[in-house]
């Protein structure tokens, strides 16, 4: 709101492309119904070739922890494996088990895959690189990551096998115990920046550079979050729902073929949206380590001139998926270096633990917005 | 008509017919846990309206808490119970069904009558956008504060009330030595002073009992 008009407003695709439409000669309003798909192909497609590259990633990262050398024919550097996966599990027949519930086994996979995808909507890449700008923009994204368990429960159920169902019920346990300290964290951040959407919280980090990021006011929420975000995703070491040792496949064992699939890029995507989320809270989203206006002054240029524009916008979506995938790196290192926890010490730590001290890290962040109304965003 | 308005007509047509078709069968299925299932549907066309009405917050609140916290712990109980048999017939069901609907109609007819003899302000107050947010949390904090404060004494009464059904038997006093017990000891799962409470058979001289205090 209030950012938005001291910060520079940026490139705005949208308006330049119902402008040069409107010059062809068409109204207003198909101009914008044509625009309207665009970003949401765009990001679609952008959430796809994300999980191919974080499916190598896995594969190469895990290799090289187990000093393999991991896939390496299928393309340079074993770049088409994830493709080859991809066809792998599209061709597959498509099982549903004799008693199991059809209706509910079809519909389970849709209902874990459609939110993550529907999250996307909040994602900022730039100012005005995102889809909508809505104005409760990370509660939105919180709300819909609890539509999840809804889909595992019934995937769980319908499957008509006990592994599954103890998996479904492990999967929305763990997502309803870690959403609570994962939306106190947010609480935090949302307090500092005065604002639900994902625009606001960014352009209040990019003040200074990296010195303004939230991570140095929020080292706790961090912390928080990102211990969260993983236990969402179900990673290691929270993967309990799916844990081999224990659960065969947890609700994933009785799917094959493009609705394993489903499951597959809901939590590949889950785990790449979890990331950029924190580099949108944290990590000062699509800002540079140094602010990208300072630059522009030092080389003498104006920030609202074309060519800048164009570029400050490139450098703010490498930005933010450069942080995206280093943390994602991150957690394919610690999936691949620490052991699975417990059910009940995965439970400890979420209400016993986890809880109490986002509780407290709001509690002291409200304390010091009150103190420091300056530092913290009074 | 503009392609807005005509895309909140159907938007709302069709939310409308889920909203109610869904609730129906929450109310005729055989099967609960398709009941449940509808429910959360039924919550998220409710949260669909919300989001018509420009009213994003309340839509959001509404799948977080109903959608994500409500219905889910309904299936996490009826998964936990469920054993798929066929209930026991109950001697005059055609009976009981009959009343239900009548009731059921009645009920229906009386709203139908408010619905049709109210005057509604048309149209409705603006909507205030993104502002709401603000709004509601100048309210919660104001005027509403009282029904605030007592929906979390509410809440806070259910979490006490669910954690006493929730403890395992616990003696206030030791069977075997007549002492209070520690309530620490026995909340550790792994206790042997736990393991030992099955043989109730008094013996004073254990020395069972002895080691593990």
């Amino acid at each position: 709101m209030e950012t938005n008009t001291i910060v520079s407003s940026g490139l705005d695709l949208q308006a330049s492309f119902i402008d040069a439409l409107q010059g062809l000669g068409l109204s207003s309003s198909t101009a914008r119904l044509i625009w309207l798909p665009l970003p949401m192909l765009t990001v679609l497609v952008a959430a796809v070739v994300g999980v191919l590259v974080n499916v190598w990633l896995e594969r190469k990262i895990s290799a090289a922890v187990q000093q393999r050398i991991g896939p390496e024919y299928a393309g340079p550097l074993g770049v088409l494996q994830p493709m080859a996966d991809g066809l792998k599990l599209v061709f597959k027949e498509d099982i549903i088990p004799a008693r199991a519930d059809g209706l509910l086994f079809t519909l389970g996979p849709v209902l874990v895959l459609v939110p993550v995808i529907l999250s996307w909507l909040v994602v900022p890449f730039g100012q005005n690189l995102l889809i909508s700008n809505v104005g409760i923009g990370i509660f939105l994204w919180i709300s819909l990551s609890s539509i999840q368990p809804i889909g595992l429960l019934m995937s769980g159920y319908a499957s008509n096998n006990k592994y599954s169902l103890l998996g479904g019920l492990r999967a929305a346990a763990q997502s309803i115990s870690y959403e609570i300290p994962l939306a106190l964290a947010v609480l935090a951040i949302v307090m500092m920046s005065n604002s639900l959407s994902t625009v606001d919280i960014v352009a209040q980090q990019n003040t200074a550079g990296i010195l303004s990021w939230n991570i140095w006011r929020q080292p706790v929420g961090f912390v928080i979050f990102w211990i969260c975000a993983l236990a969402e995703c179900e990673r290691l070491p929270f993967d309990l729902p799916e844990a081999e040792e224990e659960l065969v496949a947890g609700y994933q064992t009785e799917y094959s073929g493009m609705k394993f699939a489903l499951f597959y890029l809901g939590s590949y995507i889950n785990l790449v949206l979890s990331a950029l989320l924190v580099s949108v809270l944290y990590l000062g989203g699509w800002g540079f380590p140094v602010p990208v206006e300072w630059l522009a002054g030092l080389l003498g240029q104006s920030v609202d001139a074309p060519l800048v524009q164009v570029i400050t916008g490139s450098l703010g979506i490498v930005m933010t998926v450069l942080k995206a995938y280093l943390l994602v790196f991150f957690a394919i290192l610690l999936r691949w270096t620490v052991p699975r926890v417990r059910i009940d010490q995965l439970l400890d730590l979420g209400w016993k633990f986890l809880l109490p001290i986002a509780l407290v890290n709001l509690l002291v962040t409200a304390a010091l917005k009150l103190a420091f109304p300056v530092a913290f965003g009074g | 008509m503009t392609i807005a308005s005509t895309t909140q007509q159907i938007c709302f047509l069709v939310l409308a017919a889920t909203t109610v078709l869904g609730a129906l069968g929450v109310v005729l299925l055989p099967n609960i846990v398709y009941s449940a299932f509808l429910l959360g549907g039924v919550f998220l066309s409710v949260a669909g309206l919300y989001l018509l009405l420009n009213a994003s917050f309340v839509a959001a609140a509404q799948v977080l808490v109903y959608v994500g916290a409500v219905n889910v712990l309904i299936l996490f109980a009826i998964m936990l119970v469920n054993k798929r048999e066929d209930l026991s017939a109950i001697p005059g069901l055609l009976l009981r069904r009959v009343l239900s609907g009548t009731v059921c109609a009645g009920l229906f007819a009386l709203l139908l009558r408010v619905a049709f003899t109210t005057r509604w302000a048309l149209p409705g107050p603006l909507p205030v956008g993104e502002d709401a947010t603000i709004r509601i949390g100048e309210h919660l904090f104001s005027d509403y504060l009282l029904p605030f404060e007592l929906a979390s004494v509410l809440l806070l009464m259910a979490m006490i009330g669910a954690i006493v059904l929730a403890r395992r038997d616990v003696f206030a006093s030791d069977v075997i030595t007549g002492e209070p017990v520690d309530q620490g000891l026995i909340e550790k799962a792994r206790s042997p002073m736990l393991l030992e409470r099955g043989d109730t058979s008094p013996n004073p001289s254990s020395p069972l009992v002895e080691t593990s205090r």
